[in-house]
This record gives C-alpha cells, sequence and structure tokens, in this order.
C-alpha cells in the first residue's frame, strides 16, 4: 500500500502549491476582475447614456420631442411619487372607513350592516408601481404551470422513443406560433370555461398567464427531452449493475443529469414569457406593464413618451433579473458548474 | 536486436507452476462453456462470439486480450448481464447468470462517475442502493476511499479529479458493494501511459489485499502479462478462443519483470497470436499508398 501513499501525497503538494500561487496573484486578479466587471460595463452605460441625450434631441415626434436621459429620469420620479401620492389616498381611505366601522360598532348596527361597510375596497387607479407587481405575479404564475407541465413531458419523451415520435410534431407544430395568435382563443375559452361568481382569479390574470404557459412549455419540453435523451449510456449501465427499478433510476441518474439542460429550457422560457406577457398585456388590455405602455400611448400627453421609456427600461431590468435569478438557480442545483452561462 | 534466445511461455518456473497447482485447486467461481452471441445487424446477423470456453478460479487475475472488434466488450457485458447470449451457458458460483447482480461489480473505460455527487457520495452510492443505512454507508465509502488513497478528496467534485483518480473512485464504488467478481472493460485505456502504470500497481495491491477475482480486458500486451494469473486470448471474426495462457512471470509482480525472460517469452507469443503478419512483407495491400501532397520547389531539398 506504501505506493499508493506516495502518489497521493505527491497529487496534494502539487495542489498545495497551485494555491499559494494563486494567493501571490490575488490582489492583482482582483483589480483587473473590478475593472474588466465594473468599470469596462459603467464606461459603456455613460457612452450609451450621452448617445441618447444626444441623439434625442434631433427626434420630433407629435408628441414633442423625444426625451433624453434627464426627461426620462425625471419622469420615473413622478411616478414614484405618484405611487406614493395614491398610497397615502388609500391609506387615508381605510382609515376613514375603520372609524365608520367603529362608529357602526358603538351604534349597535347589525353584523351584515357593519361587514358590509368593512368589506368596501378602495378603487383608485392603478400605478405604475401595482402594474410591475401584477405583470411580475402574472408571468411567474404562467412560467410555474408551463414548468409543472413540460417537466415530467419532457423526462417522460426522453425515455421514451415511441412518446418522443409521437409527441414531436405537435411540439414542432406549437413552437413556432406566436402568442399573439394564441391570445383571443384564450380570452374565449376562459371567458367560457371559468364561470364563477366571486373568481378566485380575474379573467384577465388568467388569459395573460395562460398565454405566457403556452409559450413557456416549448422550450422546457425540448431541452428536457434533449437533456434526458442525452443521458450517457454509461451512467445508465452503472444504474443497471446497481439493479436500479425506474423509479430510482429516473429520480437519482436521469433528473440529476438533465438538470443543466432543463435548466436551459426553463431560462429560455421564463425569457420568452416575459416578452410574450408585455405583448398580451398591451393586446387584450389586461392590467400589467403592456398596459401601462399602451395606455400612456393613447394619453399622448407631453410626458407620455417619457413614462413610456421609463416603462421599457423597466421591462428591460425585470428580464434581466430575473434571468439572472434563473442562472442563480441552476449554479446552485446544477452540477455543471463549468456551462457556459451566459 | 540481435536475436536474444528466449525460453518458451509454456516453461514455468517452479514457483509459478507450484502457484498454478495452488490455483487450480481453489473453486471455479466462473464458467463459461460454449457461449455463443449473434447480433442482428441491418446486414443480416453477424457472430460476435462463438463457442466461447474458460473458467476462473477464486482470487485469480484474468485478463482478456484479442484485437480490436474480437468482442472483449461483448464478453464483458454478458459477464455484467448487460447483455444476453445467444447460446451456452455463463455459471457464477454454480447459477447461471440472466441480468445484473451485486456479485458482479463493473469498472468502464469512460469515466462512469456521477458528476453531480462528491467521491464520498459516489461510492455510497450503492451501498445505499442495496439498502444500507447512511451512516454504515458512509463508513464504508471511507474505507474504500482509503484504499484507493483518496481520503483527502472524498468532498471533491468528479471534475476536480484526474482521469486516473476518477477511476480510482470508479474502483473503490464497484467493489465497496463487495462483489465476488470485478468486471473491467479497458478501465485505464484513457490514461496516459505514466498514470496507468501506476493504476496497474494500485490494483495488484488491491488484488492481492482482498478476496475478488478479477476480469480485465485489455488490448495492452505488457498490461496483460503484469496483471494476470491467465490471459485468455481471442481471436476476431468471430470472437473465438485462441488460447488460454499460464503467465510464467512469478507472484508478486514488479516493474522490472518487464524485461526479464518470461515477460519477454509470453510478450513474444501474445505478439505471434495477435499480429501474426506483423514484419512480413506478404500483405502488400495493408501498406499505405503515400502520395505527396506538399508542392516541392528547388528552394526546399528533400531531407529524406
Ligand atoms: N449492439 C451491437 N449491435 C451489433 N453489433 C455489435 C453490437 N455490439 C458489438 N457489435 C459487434 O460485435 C463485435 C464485437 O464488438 P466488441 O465491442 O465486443 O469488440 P471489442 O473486442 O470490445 O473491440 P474494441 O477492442 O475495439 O473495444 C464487433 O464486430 C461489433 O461490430
Ligand atoms: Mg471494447
Amino acid at each position: 500500500m506504501a505506493s499508493l501513499t506516495d502518489s497521493n501525497t505527491f497529487n496534494f503538494s502539487r495542489l498545495g502549491s497551485y494555491f499559494s500561487t494563486i494567493n501571490s496573484i490575488t490582489v492583482a486578479k482582483a483589480l483587473s476582475n473590478l475593472v474588466k466587471n465594473l468599470m469596462v460595463p459603467l464606461i459603456a452605460f455613460l457612452i450609451f447614456l450621452g448617445l441618447w441625450s444626444v441623439g434625442a434631441k434631433h427626434v420630433q415626434t407629435s408628441l414633442g420631442v423625444l426625451p433624453g436621459p434627464a426627461k426620462v429620469w425625471e419622469q420615473a420620479i413622478s411616478l414614484y411619487d405618484e405611487h406614493k401620492a395614491e398610497r397615502a389616498k388609500a391609506d387615508a381611505f381605510y382609515e376613514r372607513l375603520q372609524k365608520r366601522v367603529d362608529k357602526a360598532k358603538a351604534d349597535g348596527k347589525p353584523q351584515a350592516r357593519i361587514d358590509k361597510i368593512a368589506s368596501r375596497k378602495y378603487t383608485g387607479k392603478e400605478t405604475f408601481f401595482d402594474q410591475i407587481f401584477t405583470s411580475l405575479w402574472t408571468v411567474m404564475a404562467g412560467f410555474i404551470l408551463a414548468s409543472v407541465i413540460a417537466i415530467p413531458i419532457g423526462i417522460a419523451s426522453g425515455m421514451s422513443p415511441t412518446l418522443y415520435s409521437a409527441l414531436n410534431p405537435l411540439i414542432q407544430l406549437f413552437k413556432p406560433v406566436s402568442p399573439l395568435a394564441w391570445l383571443p382563443l384564450v380570452t374565449m375559452v376562459v371567458s367560457a370555461l371559468y364561470v364563477s361568481k366571486d373568481p378566485m382569479f380575474s379573467k384577465s390574470f388568467l388569459t395573460s398567464a395562460f398565454t405566457v404557459t403556452l409559450c413557456c412549455l416549448w422550450p422546457t419540453i425540448i431541452n428536457t427531452t434533449v437533456g434526458v435523451s442525452g443521458v450517457s449510456k454509461d451512467l445508465l449501465n452503472v444504474s443497471r449493475v446497481l439493479r436500479l427499478n425506474v423509479l430510482t433510476k429516473t429520480l437519482k441518474i436521469i433528473v440529476p443529469s438533465a438538470l443543466p439542460m432543463m435548466f436551459t429550457g426553463l431560462r429560455l422560457s421564463l425569457g420568452i414569457g416575459w416578452m410574450v406577457l408585455i405583448a398580451a398585456e398591451m393586446l387584450a388590455q389586461n392590467p400589467g406593464l403592456g398596459k401601462f405602455v399602451w395606455d400612456e400611448f393613447q394619453n399622448g400627453s407631453s410626458n407620455s413618451l417619457a413614462r413610456i421609456m421609463v416603462a421599457v427600461l423597466v421591462i428591460g431590468l425585470i428580464g434581466f433579473l430575473l434571468d439572472r435569478g434563473m442562472l442563480m438557480l441552476q449554479r446552485s442545483f446544477s452540477w455543471d458548474k463549468n456551462a457556459i452561462l451566459r | 536486436m540481435t536475436q536474444l534466445q528466449l525460453p518458451s511461455y509454456l516453461d514455468q518456473p517452479p514457483a509459478v507452476k507450484d502457484r498454478f497447482t495452488r490455483l487450480k485447486q481453489r473453486p471455479v467461481i466462473l464458467k463459461v462453456d460454449a457461449l455463443g452471441k449473434q447480433f442482428d445487424t441491418p446486414q443480416g446477423p453477424t457472430t460476435a462470439l462463438q463457442d466461447i470456453h474458460f473458467q476462473t478460479h477464486r482470487r485469480e487475475f484474468l485478463c482478456v486480450i484479442g484485437p480490436s472488434g474480437c468482442g472483449k466488450s461483448t464478453l464483458i457485458r454478458i459477464l455484467a448481464g448487460l447483455e444476453t447470449y445467444s447460446s451456452g451457458q455463463v455459471l457464477l458460483d454454480g447459477q447461471a447468470v440472466n441480468g445484473p447482480g451485486s456479485d458482479r461489480g463493473m469498472v468502464f473505460q469512460g469515466y462512469t462517475l456521477f458528476p453531480w455527487l462528491t467521491v464520498k457520495k459516489n461510492v455510497m452510492f450503492g451501498l445505499e442502493r442495496a439498502g444500507k443505512g447512511r451512516t454504515a454507508a458512509e463508513e464504508v465509502a471511507r474505507e474504500w476511499i482509503n484504499l484507493v488513497g483518496l481520503e483527502k478528496f472524498e468532498d471533491s467534485y468528479p471534475h476536480q479529479l484526474s482521469g486516473g483518480m476518477k477511476q480510482r473512485v470508479a474502483i473503490a464504488r464497484a467493489l465497496a458493494t463487495q462483489p465476488r467478481i470485478l468486471l473491467m472493460d479497458e478501465p485505464f485505456g484513457a490514461l496516459d501511459a505514466q498514470t496507468r502504470a501506476r493504476m496497474q500497481a494500485y490494483l495488484l495491491e488491491i488484488w492481492k489485499n482482498i478476496d475478488i477475482t478479477i476480469v480485465f480486458i485489455t488490448h495492452d500486451l505488457d498490461e496483460a502479462i503484469y496483471l494476470a494469473d491467465r490471459i485468455l486470448v481471442l481471436k476476431a471474426h468471430p470472437g473465438e478462443v485462441q488460447e488460454l495462457i499460464e503467465v510464467p512471470v512469478p507472484q508478486p509482480r514488479t516493474v522490472e519483470q518487464f524485461l526479464s525472460p518470461e515477460f519477454l517469452a509470453t510478450k513474444k507469443r501474445l505478439e505471434t497470436l495477435i499480429h501474426p503478419n506483423r514484419d512480413t512483407h506478404e500483405n502488400v495491400g495493408e501498406q499505405l499508398h503515400m502520395v505527396r501532397m506538399v508542392p516541392l520547389d528547388d528552394s526546399v531539398s528533400s531531407i529524406f
């Protein structure tokens, strides 16, 4: 056994020297990383702002000159102020309501009457931030529903060539369909099927979410299928040597090894879902950021263009954050740390 | 090279002869009889293996060698139960083999560790599947990881290990479930020469220390002679047993023996079995037809 340990220490000391080299160059590396990761993007962003403010001045539209960064920033602040004002109004409303409820109680009014008063809702207009929240919640709902459906289908069709050849034509047929083509159908189907006196979800929410779902399904199904069917033959042989049953094989070998591909699919899906949602909200006038953009466009006030630009930037930022979120999930769950994560 | 006067590979030193007598008195663990395997291909059925017969005794180290495509992998996959056979029988401890079992461990040529599990978890995997509790499995896994000398890497992931280390983990994983036979299909084929030599030494060391019978496939003659008690030589089209050679090199094996007369005699024998036409100029058809593909002008003189 002597030879065993020998080579082992040998390898280990080599590793050790590798680490000490890292230490000595850590500082220089951190600095160059800082420049690369922070300074370069910052400079690029400043150049972008410069070009924008210079260029925008020269574009005359029917709603005035195209707003530059300063104008857009000003509108972002004002949107935030409007949101705060609206919140204050709402708070005031509920305060008054509470007073009336208390008074009704003190006056010994019947319980039914008190409940009726207490159940009143503030009906102010939705602010920009409300719309952001609505859109986020809708896209997540649609995306999660799609994932719950798509992952099992993908796993099954990756494992069974028969199922794959059955599903593949359908997937290929529906994958390229634009979300907006689905929208009227989804709207009609939801209106027809979802009839309830006291709906848990509003119809507009369901239409938007289902439209997102329909577009999120395909990348996840396709990538999961590819990932599952590409599980290495050797690993499957190992599972046969260990005589694993189908369930264990699926959970312990197939799913973990297909996970990187699955996440690629999920990331693609979420990205598509977010783009689809904004378009769907615009077209269907469903609450959300899309509706906000459309309403501002219809308003045609002198501030509209700047507000639309705020929305555009926010949509982009949220899309980026969603993608980063998925990336972090992928990193923490996936074994394939070397995968190019961009 | 001057013609060295080599002994016959059949001449065994007394110690070796004695060892083989004792080896053959041990119980037979694996018995393969008239084994045949046909594959159905689009071009019709092809015979991969035909009338294979041999047997191994307990704690024997058997190497299988043969030209590419002679059915070595097919044979070991049949032994592992990963492949069905068309005729004959395979008996393990007197029981017919059909399907994989925990009495056989397998190490494949490629790296087949689970990339999402640490070294320790990889070794524990089979143990836990075999119904061992977590702590018990962990304890056994540790022992095996120590045995292959990777205790410092038990929490590393496979992608952090070198090829040789990965194969050591694979060996530990295969051995941890305590199989009767370890089946190895060119396990060191992807390693560089130095690592390979070290791995061979490890494997012999492990084999000496535990009760395991090893069937080891290789196409490297030196590897076969260095490792094996006996070498099963196959020939191709169809895969048939050519000879079962008892290696006359004394145990325990050392690297110095590579130049011993017994070693060289065995190697010469294997060479005539596996490359019968080497160094003869009868097969003109096998020579390359070279065409000059680079234009040469007068400024470049030929260096040949
Ligand atoms: N699944 C299969 N279907 C059809 N033919 C097969 C199959 N597997 C192997 N064969 C054929 O059986 C023969 C033996 O293959 P095998 O892989 O066992 O050879 P080998 O000795 O391991 O070769 P190598 O040294 O290249 O690994 C080959 O002619 C091969 O084409
Ligand atoms: Mg092979």
